[in-house]
């Protein structure tokens, strides 16, 4: 731990392999297009880049990872109930889809 | 540091209880950097009440969802490249980013100039990416996509790319005032006068939000 120095100081280097992982990984999801890759290995390799994305850029742009526990939780946690939201709302399109099917399309 | 990683873990947790128990201020980073992330969390909120409107719209359309890979591709070279445009506004935006990375750097060092040019860097590719944002809205709107319908399929396509889109573009467009104005107080010695370049580093945290959203809508929207 460096409190003596102000703020957050890290090497600039890291700053720049993180730059070129991001460029690696944006290019990875723009060939998953590219290259039409369609069905589950479509889906898992789109959200594997974008976490892997949002986890770096969270981590060592926005300097999380050295932050203390405290404020990570404080600002990582709470969006997990977002994810009740997500659930909900799939089983609610699911049910609005069969609905709409059997009362319009007959 | 040399502790075993259950001491460490348990020693943290520590922390954490000392931390908000204790009558006494919980984070200890300066407010102008707590006050942000708490924005950027309600901020995550929004855009993902937008990307789940979006999902929940998508599922249950009847009528099938316009393909992004052929809606955003764009005619080139004598040939048709899927989703070029998007793939260029990407990487202008991570582009922006390191740049931003590199600026709160050299804000610590204490090295102006380099910071200065740097967040005008940043400025820049910012207005580059909402300028092939009106580029592409333009396009879309002179081929009759409208937030009631469009002539390849489920007419919620429309309000939810302009909503989704449009909300982000004014979070760059808002970003890049911002960082002018930083860039300025910067030049100006504005922090060297308050003792401290944090201020640079919670620009920054907003500004790579903006990055890290992009990155949830190249995800859901159009690479989906």
């Amino acid at each position: 731990m460096s409190e003596a120095k102000e703020g957050q100081q890290h090497p600039l280097t890291i700053y720049l392999w993180i730059w070129l992982l991001l460029f690696v990984l944006s290019t990875f999801s723009y060939l998953v297009d590219y290259f039409h890759l369609q069905g589950m290995l479509r889906w898992t390799l789109i959200i594997v880049f974008m976490l892997l994305k949002a986890g770096f850029i969270v981590a060592i742009f926005m300097h999380m990872a050295w932050e203390r526990l405290a404020l990570k939780l404080a600002i990582l946690v709470p969006p997990l109930c977002l994810l009740i939201l997500i659930g909900f709302m799939a089983i609610e399109g699911d049910y609005t889809f069969i609905t709409r099917g059997t009362a319009f399309l007959r | 540091m040399a502790h075993e990683s259950q001491a460490a873990a348990l020693g943290s947790l520590q922390q954490v209880a000392g931390d908000f128990a204790a009558d006494k201020q919980a984070f200890t980073v300066p407010w102008g950097k707590a006050m942000m992330w708490i924005f950027l969390l309600s901020d995550t909120f929004i855009f993902t009440c937008f990307l789940t409107s979006y999902m929940n719209v998508r599922i249950s359309t009847v009528s099938g969802w316009p393909n992004p890979s052929e809606v955003f591709a764009l005619h080139l070279f004598g040939q048709d490249i899927p989703l070029i445009l998007i793939a260029i506004m990407t990487f202008v935006l991570i582009t922006s980013s390191g740049t931003m990375a590199l600026a709160v750097n050299y804000g610590y060092r204490r090295h102006k100039a380099n910071t200065v040019k740097l967040l005008v860097a940043t400025a820049v590719l910012g207005a580059t990416f909402v300028g092939m944002q009106a580029f592409e809205w333009t396009k879309l709107i002179m081929e009759g996509v409208r937030p009631w319908g469009n002539p390849w399929g489920a007419p919620q396509f429309g309000s939810s790319f302009f909503m989704i889109t449009g909300f982000h573009g004014c979070h760059v467009t808002a970003g890049v005032i911002y960082l002018l104005i930083t860039a300025k107080r910067v030049a100006s010695g504005f922090y060297d006068k308050k003792g401290t370049y944090e201020t640079v580093e919670v620009a920054g945290l907003y500004w790579h939000f903006v990055d890290l959203v992009w990155v949830f809508i190249f995800a859901f929207f159009y690479l989906w």
